[in-house]
C-alpha cells in the first residue's frame, strides 16, 4: 500500500512540472503585465520595477530561476501584494480554503449519501421526487446565482444568518457559503448513491438477509451501505478538486479570504509568482486528495486491492 | 519551509482570534472595495489604499472633515516670497506609535526614499515640484542628498521647490509626502511594513491584515490627541463585488459603502432615503483618441465624434446616478482656476443640431453612409464602462460610424493605451491635487499619460509659461487659453464629471461630502 | 461537471475493457435504441423542449421587432410590456431583452459546440493513437490522461481566459482542449478491440496501413457515445461560459451570451428582476432538457443492456 502511494506520488512530479511550465509561459505570453495600471508609470520607474523583480531577464533565465527557487521551497515575492511573500500569503489563505472546502465536503458526502439512501428507500414516491427536485436545482442553477439569493433571503430579509464575512469561522458564518459550495455535489452524490443503493438492495445477498428477518435499518447500515458506497467514493476525488477550486466564486461573493480568491486576483493582476504559487498548491492538494480517495477505494473494494 | 510552517500556525491562530474585540470598542466597518497591496505609503496607488494609509500616517499637513488642508505634523509654516522655499515647524511631542519622536529627519528620509530610483515608487512624480526630484528619480542625477528637502534641526523641515508651485500644499496632503520611521526601516528593511513591525504616526495604527479579507486598525495611543477620536478602530473590508457589499450593508454588517451599483440608486433613494450620497468628485471620465494614426489624426473627425456623444442622457439614463455631462477638460470646482474651466463652443447647441453638424464634418472628411468610418472602441471590463461604450457606439451609428467594441482586463487595457494600440479608448482621471494643471498636463507632449499622443506646440508653450507664473489670476487665464486650444482641437472626448458614490449609515456622523471624496476616520463618529 | 453525474462515470460503460472480445459489427443508431429512447416520456418531452429552444435561438430573431444591439432611447431598464413590444423588457442600455436572450442562447450554444467538437476530435485522435500504438506508449499516454483528470480544470480555464481574453472562439476551442479525456478513453478501448480483428489484419496484409482502417471502423461505433458525450459536454461548457461571464470574461459587446445576461441579472435582483428571470429561465430549462435527454440516451444506448 505504501509502495503504491509512493509510486503514485512520484509519477505526479513530471505532471506537476509540465503544469508549472505551461502556467509560467501562458502567463508570460498573456498580454499586460503586473505594473500596467490606470496611471501609467514613467518609463524610468517601470524599468526600475522590472529590474527589481528580474522581469527584464530573458524569459528562460526567469523560468530556470523560478524552478531553482522552487526546489528550495521558495515561492518568491508577490508582485502586487508587496508586503507578503507568496508563501506567506498562501499560508494565510490556505486555512480558510481548507476549512470551507472541508466543511462543504462533509456536507456534500453526508447530505448526498443520506438523500440518496432516502430516495432509494422511497423510490418513485413523494420524498424521492422532492429530493430529485432539490437535486435538479443544485445541478442547474449556477452558484453565483444561488449565493445572492440565499444572502438576500436568509441574511437581509430574515436576518437569520450573516450575509458575508468569516467572523471567527463559526458555523453561524459558514452556513451560507458552505451550502452554496456543497449544493451541486450533494446533488451529484445523492444521484450516485440512490442508483447504487437501489442496485444493492436488489442484490441477492440483501434479499437473503431480508429473508432471514434482519431489520431494515440494520440491513442498510450493516450490509448494503458499504458496497453501495463504492461509486460515491470514486467520485470523491474529482469532487474534492471541484470543491477546492469551486470556492473561487464563493470566496468572492462572501468576502472570505482564501487561495481561490488570491488565484483569480493574481491572474487578473498578472501577479506571476502568486498565480504559480496557488496553482502549485492546488495541484499538490488535489493529487494528495486523489491518493487518499484511491486508498479508500482500495479499502472498500477488495478487487482493486489485489490488482 | 520553516517560515512557511510558522506562518501557517500563526494564520490558524489568527483565524481563531478574528472578530474578537472588546465589547465597548466602537469599530467602524467600512467597505473598502479592492484589496490593499501594501501599507507602505510609497508603494500604494489606489483610493482604497489611501483610506487606510491616510488613517495610519499623517503628513506635514492633513485633511479636515471636508478634505481641506490643515496643520498635521507641522504646527505652522512659512513660504518664502519667491514661492520656492517652504519651512515647516513641527509640533511639540509628536511621536511614532512605538513612542519614538517624529523628527524632521524622518521626512527627509521619506522623501529621499521616495525619489530613490531603486525603490521604484509608483507615485514619486507627484512630488516632482521638489528641487532635483525628477532628475534623481529618473536617474539623471545620482546624488540623493541634492534633493530639495532638508532637516534644519529636529523640529524644522525645509522644502525647496524647482519653481513656484501654487498648489504645492495640496500636493503635500498626498500620501507620497508622509514621513517614514527611519529607525524602523533601518532596522527591519523591507519587512518594516509587516504587522508587528510597522510603526505609524497617524491617529490609528494597523493591528491585523488578512489579504482578501480586511485590514484592522486601532487607536494609536501615541498620537497627539487620541481622546478626540470617537471611533476606536476601523475594519477596512475587501470586497470587489459591490452588489454583495450592498447586501451586507442592508444586513447591517457594513457602516459605510464606498461604492454601490448604479442600478441600485433608485432603490436606495426610495428605501433608505438620505443614505446614498452621490456628490461631485474631482475627476473626468473621457475617451482618449489615438491622434497618431488616421482617421483620428483629423481634428474635424474628432470633433464630429465628440459632438455626437449625447452626454446629457448618460448620467440620468444610462448610468442612473445623474453624472453631469462634461464639456470641459478640467472639471468645475478645481482650485486655482476660478476663471475656468473653458467649455467647447457647441456646449449649448441642441443635440439634433450637434448631430447634423457632426454629419457635415464627417462628410467633409469623406465619411458617410457610403464610406463608413470604422473604429474600435476599447474599454476596461466593467459594467458601467460597458454601458457607456454601448451607448456611445449607438450614438455614433447615425453618423455612419461602425464601432467595434472590445473590452479587456484593466491591465491589458492600459498596456494597450500605453503602447498606442487602440483607436478610441476609455480613460478616467481623478485629481491628485487641487489644481487645473493636474488635468491639463495629461495632454502635454511627451507625457506618458497622454495616451492619444495629441501634440500642440502652442498648448505646451502656454503650460510651460503658466508654470513660471506667480500671479494666480494670470496663471489661470493662461491655463484657460491652453484648455481652449485643446477643446477646439478636440484632443479627446470628455464625457462626464465623476461623482463619488458613498452609502453612509444613519449611525455615522461627521461624514462631510467633499469634492475629493476623502473622509478621514478621525472626523467620524458612530452611535450604536 | 455534467448535469447528472460525473461525465467519467456516465460514459464508463462505453469503454470496452481490454479483455472484452471484439466489438463485433459497428454499432450505430440502432432502431432498437431509438425505440427505447422514444418510450422514455421525460426524455422525449425534454428533446422537444430542447429543439424548441434551439430553433427559437436560430430563427427567433427574425420574428421580433427589435434587434439585440440597438438601444430604444425611450425605454431604459423598462419592465416587460406588451404595449411597447418589449415582451421581456429592456436592459440598462435600452436593448430588447427578448432579442438579447435569443441571441445569447445562440452564442452560448455555439461556443459550447465549438468546444465539444474540438474535444471530440482531439479525443478520437489521441485515443486511436494510443490504442493503435499500444504497449508502453499506450500506457504512458493513458497514464497522462489519468493525471489530467486530477488537474484543477477551472484553474486552467482561467489561465486560458487570461491568455485569450479577447477572442471567445479561440478561448472555447482551447477549453475544448481540456475536455477530451473521456472521449480518448472510449476511443482507445474501441481501437484496442478492433486492432486484432481479422479484417484489419487482412487489410494490413494487403498493404493498407492500419491507422486509416481503424479510424474508418471506429467512427461508426462512436455515434452512440459521441451523442451522449455531446449532450453531457454542451451543458457543461454552457455552465463554464456563465462562470467566466461572472468573472466578467464574457463575449465582447454587443454580442451576448446566457452567462453574460444572467450574471448581469444577478446584480439587479429586486430592482429589475426581469433581467434575471428570463435569461435565467432559459438557462435552467436548457440545462434540464440536456440533462434528461442525456440520461435518456444513456439508458437507450447502454451496451450492457443489450
Amino acid at each position: 500500500m505504501i509502495a503504491f502511494a509512493v509510486r503514485r506520488l512520484l509519477t505526479t512530479i513530471p505532471v506537476l512540472l509540465i503544469a508549472i511550465t505551461a502556467c509560467f509561459f501562458i502567463l508570460r505570453l498573456a498580454p499586460g503585465g503586473p505594473f500596467d495600471q490606470e496611471r501609467a508609470l514613467p518609463p524610468e520607474v517601470m524599468a526600475n520595477l522590472r529590474a527589481y523583480y528580474h522581469l527584464d531577464d530573458p524569459l528562460i533565465y526567469q523560468y530556470l530561476r523560478y524552478l531553482g527557487r522552487l526546489v528550495q521551497f521558495d515561492l518568491g515575492p508577490s508582485f502586487v501584494t508587496k508586503d507578503f511573500s507568496v508563501a506567506r500569503q498562501i499560508a494565510i489563505g490556505l486555512p480558510y480554503t481548507l476549512i470551507l472546502g472541508g466543511a462543504a465536503f462533509l456536507v456534500a458526502v453526508v447530505g448526498g449519501v443520506a438523500a440518496g439512501i432516502y430516495g432509494a428507500l422511497y423510490q418513485n414516491r413523494i420524498p424521492d421526487y422532492g429530493i430529485a427536485g432539490i437535486v435538479m436545482i443544485g445541478l442547474v442553477v449556477p452558484n453565483f446565482l444561488i449565493a445572492p439569493i440565499l444572502q438576500l433571503v436568509f441574511g437581509v430579509e430574515l436576518g437569520w444568518l450573516p450575509v458575508g464575512g468569516w467572523g471567527n469561522g463559526s458555523p453561524y458564518y459558514l452556513t451560507l457559503p458552505v451550502i452554496v459550495l456543497a449544493l451541486p455535489h450533494v446533488a451529484r452524490i445523492s444521484r450516485l448513491m440512490r442508483g447504487s443503493m437501489i442496485e444493492t438492495l436488489n442484490a441477492n445477498f440483501i434479499k437473503t438477509a431480508r429473508a432471514k428477518g434482519i431489520g431494515r435499518r440494520r440491513i442498510i447500515l450493516r450490509h448494503a451501505l458499504r458496497p453501495a458506497l463504492t461509486p460515491v467514493v470514486s467520485y470523491l476525488g474529482p469532487a474534492a478538486g471541484y470543491l477546492l477550486t469551486g470556492s473561487i466564486v464563493v470566496e468572492q461573493i462572501f468576502g472570505i479570504p482564501g487561495i481561490g480568491r488570491y488565484f483569480i486576483n493574481a491572474a487578473l493582476n498578472r501577479d506571476y509568482g502568486m498565480v504559480l504559487g496557488t496553482v502549485i498548491f492546488y495541484m499538490a492538494l488535489i493529487v494528495l486528495l486523489n491518493l487518499l480517495v484511491d486508498l479508500a477505494y482500495a479499502w472498500l473494494d477488495p478487487k482493486v486491492r489485489t490488482r | 519551509m520553516h517560515h512557511f510552517l510558522k506562518a501557517l500556525v500563526s494564520a490558524v491562530a489568527l483565524c481563531a482570534v478574528t472578530g474578537l474585540s472588546p465589547a465597548a470598542a466602537v469599530t467602524l466597518n467600512l467597505h473598502n472595495g479592492g484589496d490593499a497591496t501594501s501599507l507602505d505609503p510609497q508603494r500604494v496607488s489606489g483610493d482604497w489604499e489611501n483610506r487606510i494609509v491616510g488613517d495610519i500616517f499623517e503628513g506635514l499637513v492633513t485633511e479636515d472633515a471636508k478634505a481641506r488642508p490643515i496643520p498635521g505634523m507641522a504646527r505652522d509654516w512659512t513660504i518664502s516670497d519667491d514661492g520656492l522655499t517652504y519651512t515647516f515647524n513641527l509640533k511639540e511631542g509628536i511621536k511614532w506609535s512605538d513612542g519614538e519622536p517624529v523628527k524632521a529627519s524622518d521626512f527627509v528620509f521619506a522623501f529621499k526614499r521616495l525619489m530613490d530610483p531603486e525603490q521604484a515608487a509608483q507615485y514619486a512624480y507627484l512630488q516632482y515640484p521638489i528641487k532635483n526630484a525628477e532628475a534623481i528619480n529618473t536617474g539623471k542625477m545620482d546624488d540623493l542628498d541634492a534633493l530639495g528637502v532638508k532637516a534644519i534641526d529636529d523640529r524644522t523641515v525645509e522644502i525647496t521647490l524647482e519653481r513656484p508651485t501654487p498648489y504645492y500644499l495640496s500636493a503635500l496632503l498626498h500620501y507620497t509626502a508622509y514621513p517614514l520611521p527611519e529607525h524602523v526601516l533601518k532596522e527591519k528593511g523591507d519587512a518594516w511594513v509587516q504587522i508587528g513591525n510597522i510603526v505609524t504616526n497617524g491617529p490609528y495604527r494597523p493591528v491585523e491584515w488578512v489579504p482578501g479579507s480586511h485590514v484592522l486598525t486601532e487607536k494609536n495611543p501615541e498620537w497627539s490627541d487620541p481622546e478626540s477620536l470617537d471611533i476606536d478602530g476601523v475594519k477596512f473590508f475587501t470586497l470587489e463585488d459591490q452588489s454583495a457589499a450592498l447586501r451586507r450593508y442592508r444586513a447591517g454588517e457594513f457602516d459605510i459603502l464606498t461604492g454601490f451599483p448604479t442600478d441600485q440608486y433608485k432603490w436606495l433613494q426610495e428605501n433608505r432615503p438620505g443614505e446614498a450620497r452621490v456628490e461631485p468628485f474631482a475627476g473626468l471620465y473621457y475617451y482618449v483618441l489615438n491622434t497618431s494614426r488616421p482617421p483620428l489624426d483629423k481634428a474635424d473627425v474628432r470633433k464630429a465624434l465628440s459632438m455626437a456623444v449625447y452626454r446629457e442622457i448618460i448620467g440620468p439614463n444610462v448610468l442612473g446616478t445623474g453624472e453631469l455631462p462634461a464639456f470641459s477638460w478640467v472639471p468645475p470646482g478645481i482650485g486655482n482656476y476660478e476663471s475656468g474651466p473653458a467649455y467647447v463652443e457647441w456646449k449649448d447647441m441642441a443635440y439634433p443640431q450637434r448631430v447634423e453638424e457632426a454629419k457635415r464634418l464627417l462628410a467633409e472628411a469623406g465619411h458617410g453612409p457610403d464610406n463608413p468610418l470604422k473604429l474600435t472602441l476599447s474599454y476596461n471590463t466593467d459594467d458601467n464602462h460597458k454601458r457607456i461604450a454601448v451607448a456611445v457606439a449607438a450614438m455614433w451609428k447615425p453618423l455612419g460610424v461602425d464601432v467595434e467594441l472590445t473590452n479587456a482586463e484593466t491591465k491589458v487595457h492600459y498596456a494597450n493605451l500605453r503602447q498606442g494600440t487602440f483607436e478610441v479608448g476609455r480613460a478616467g482621471w481623478l485629481a491628485d491635487y487641487d489644481d487645473p494643471t493636474n488635468f491639463l498636463d495629461l495632454l502635454k507632449s511627451g507625457i506618458e499619460m497622454n495616451y492619444g499622443r495629441w501634440t500642440n506646440p502652442e498648448y505646451d508653450a502656454l503650460l510651460n509659461k503658466a508654470a513660471e507664473m506667480q500671479n494666480l489670476e494670470e496663471r489661470a487665464a493662461t491655463l484657460v487659453k491652453a484648455e481652449t486650444i485643446a477643446l477646439e482641437d478636440s484632443a479627446a472626448i470628455p464625457i462626464y464629471y465623476y461623482v463619488s458614490r458613498n452609502v453612509v449609515s444613519p449611525q455615522i456622523s461627521g461624514f462631510e461630502d467633499n469634492i475629493k471624496d476623502i473622509h478621514r476616520t478621525r472626523w467620524l463618529a458612530k452611535t450604536e | 461537471m455534467s448535469m447528472t453525474l460525473d461525465k467519467r462515470a456516465a460514459l464508463q460503460r462505453f469503454i470496452p475493457d481490454a479483455g472484452d472480445g471484439p466489438a463485433g459489427a459497428p454499432r450505430s443508431l440502432t432502431s432498437d435504441a431509438m425505440r427505447r429512447f422514444r418510450s422514455n416520456r421525460v426524455a422525449m418531452v425534454s428533446l422537444f423542449v430542447l429543439c424548441f429552444i434551439i430553433a427559437a435561438a436560430i430563427v427567433g430573431p427574425w420574428f421580433i421587432p427589435y434587434d439585440y444591439e440597438t438601444p430604444d432611447w425611450s425605454a431604459f431598464t423598462s419592465p416587460p410590456s406588451f404595449e411597447t413590444g418589449h415582451y421581456f423588457g429592456t436592459d440598462q442600455n435600452g436593448r430588447d431583452l427578448l432579442a438579447r436572450t435569443l441571441h445569447g442562447t445562440r452564442v452560448s450554444l455555439l461556443v459550447a459546440l465549438i468546444a465539444t467538437v474540438v474535444s471530440v476530435c482531439v479525443g478520437v485522435l489521441y485515443g486511436a493513437t494510443a490504442g493503435y500504438l499500444g504497449g508502453r506508449v499506450d500506457s504512458t499516454m493513458m497514464r497522462f490522461v489519468d493525471v489530467m483528470y486530477a488537474l484543477p480544470y477551472i484553474l486552467f480555464v482561467i489561465l486560458l481566459m487570461v491568455m485569450f481574453g479577447r477572442n471567445v472562439v479561440l478561448l472555447f476551442a482551447a477549453i475544448g482542449l481540456l475536455e477530451w479525456l473521456t472521449m480518448a478513453r472510449i476511443v482507445r478501448g474501441q481501437t484496442l478491440s478492433l486492432k486484432h480483428m481479422e479484417f484489419v489484419e487482412a487489410a494490413r496484409a494487403a498493404g493498407v496501413s492500419t491507422f486509416p482502417i481503424i479510424l474508418r471502423h471506429i467512427v461508426p461505433n462512436l455515434v452512440g457515445p459521441v451523442v451522449i458525450y455531446a449532450t453531457l459536454t454542451i451543458p457543461e461548457i454552457v455552465v463554464t461560459e456563465s462562470f467566466l461571464s461572472y468573472l466578467s470574461f464574457g463575449v465582447q459587446e454587443p454580442l451576448t451570451s446566457l452567462g453574460t445576461l444572467i450574471s448581469a441579472g444577478a446584480d439587479v435582483i429586486g430592482v429589475a428582476d426581469w433581467l434575471l428571470f428570463f435569461p435565467g429561465g432559459v438557462l435552467v430549462t436548457l440545462l434540464l432538457a440536456f440533462a434528461f435527454v442525456g440520461d435518456g440516451l444513456r439508458d437507450a444506448f447502454d451496451p450492457k443492456d443489450r
